[in-house]
């Protein structure tokens, strides 16, 4: 690979990589969810993330040119060689640090997909444009469910007030300047204060940041997620339905 | 030549009034969705001769009957998933996933795979396309009354384009429009669950898109 087909590699696996595994995240509440829409919803969150995973590490695998495919890179990887942000492989707590979770992330993927579906490499270009279609979807649900959390009864509010606290240590990392996407902090910085706003919920006090989920430094939370989510390729390998 | 279609010209009614299909035949449903989806056939050397065009017709009328595997009264030419036909060197049907998770997208390869192979015409290629991306707009207007005789109210034209916010839904069983939204996400992942507050009856929608 070229230095620039490797640097694009690398930027579709971050991007496949956010996808994938907060899609695993999410999929551990199908069946557990407080309601049946709440569970419909998010398992069809995570339906259109690991879409757009397959789509992305596809890419990668393309790009790299050694033939792994999106199985590969998805479940033949150690922890290690993942490059997805720590905000995605946060465990999913309560309800309300979920939808922190996916309130912060899809705002920022929003305007990340939009980016790319303008920047030159056509491939990406394509699944980011098919990608924003859905975003917008999940950006709304979680902003909705902000403001009834957060602007509903005390209980509800002192929830999403800690699932906030705890998630915003992981949003710097979005907009690190060496792999991250410093441009687009202002605009996700008003599309966030305009929700907590509405919300009632004042913004965040800027907490010291944690970082390394680009460089492959995780938290020990994701090597757990790879455990189940790598289980079955890796005891049988080759399977196929 | 003539496309025997005598099996796909009585489509199964389906939903509301199904009893009616009991009566009728004892064909299980699934087994005539498949018969369905597998089209007429003919031989690969019926498409010898046939001008570029009606290649193109006869393909498009031929996927015109292979039924989406979860909405099944349309079909993937009904909602604009079938893109371009492509005759020449290298022949090839160009289709486009709906959702980029759709589970459905590799049944629909199969079955255009199937329609194909027993159509004569296993050179064709499948090819999928993201760009440009799949819309509501595309879903045809005989696509849109299949659905809302299905109980599913279709999505208003040009909705794609604002997509989030035009999210007043029609109630397909009595016409109503008074009807509120039960959940942005449905059974499927381009569906949404609403319900009409005059006839009081739970309905999908096709979302906007």
């Amino acid at each position: 690979m070229s230095s620039e087909e490797n640097e694009l590699f690398h930027h579709a696996v971050r991007l496949g990589d956010d996808a994938l595994i907060l899609a695993q995240r999410l999929s551990e509440w199908c069946g557990h969810a407080p309601m049946l829409e709440v569970d419909l919803a998010l398992a069809n969150i995570a339906l259109d993330l690991f879409g757009q995973a397959t789509y992305l590490l596809g890419v990668a695998g393309e790009i790299e040119g050694n033939g792994r495919d999106a199985d590969a890179l998805a479940f033949h990887r150690d922890v290690l060689d993942f490059r997805n942000c720590l905000l995605v492989e946060q465990p999913n707590g309560d309800f309300a640090q979920t939808i922190a979770r996916q309130f912060l992330f899809s705002n920022w993927q929003d305007l990340l997909m939009r980016e790319i579906a303008a920047a030159p490499d056509r491939r990406l270009a394509a699944i980011a444009a098919k990608a924003v279609k859905e975003i917008s979807y999940h950006a709304r649900y979680a902003s909705e469910w902000v403001v009834r959390l957060g602007d509903g009864t005390e209980e509800s509010r002192a929830r999403m007030i800690a699932g906030l606290d705890w998630m915003w240590r992981f949003v710097d990392e979005l907009f690190d300047p060496r792999e991250g996407t410093p441009s687009l902090r202002g605009e996700w910085d008003r599309r966030i204060a305009a929700t907590l706003a509405e919300a009632k919920l004042e913004y965040p006090k800027p907490r010291r940041a944690v970082l390394g989920g680009r460089a492959g430094h995780h938290s020990e939370h994701l090597g757990h997620l790879l455990t189940e989510m790598q289980f079955l390729p890796r005891a049988y390998p080759g399977a196929v339905w | 030549m003539s496309t025997n279609t005598s099996l796909l010209s009585s489509p199964r009614k389906r939903g509301p009034s199904s009893t009616e299909f009991k009566e009728e035949a004892p064909v299980p449903v699934h087994q005539l969705q498949r018969l369905q989806a597998l089209g007429p056939r003919f031989r690969g050397d019926d498409n010898i001769g046939v001008t570029e065009e009606e290649l193109k017709q006869r393909i498009f009328d031929l996927l015109s009957h292979v039924p989406d595997p979860e909405i099944p009264c349309v079909s993937v030419v009904d909602l604009g998933i079938v893109r371009e036909v492509r005759a020449g060197e290298a022949p090839s049907v160009v289709i486009t996933p709906t959702y980029t998770g759709c589970p459905a997208t590799f049944a629909i390869h199969a079955a255009i795979r199937e329609a194909l192979d027993r159509a004569g015409l296993a050179e064709m290629r499948i090819e999928t396309t993201l760009s440009p991306p799949w819309t509501t707009d595309w879903i045809t207007d005989e696509g849109r009354e299949k659905l809302h005789a299905y109980g599913i109210a279709p999505p208003p034209k040009g909705a794609g384009k604002h997509s989030l916010h035009d999210e007043l839904a029609e109630c397909p069983r009595c016409g109503s429009q008074r009807t509120v939204e039960i959940s942005r996400f449905g059974s499927t992942p381009c569906k949404s669950l609403h319900r009409c507050l005059d006839c009081s009856e739970p309905f999908d929608r096709f979302k906007c898109h």
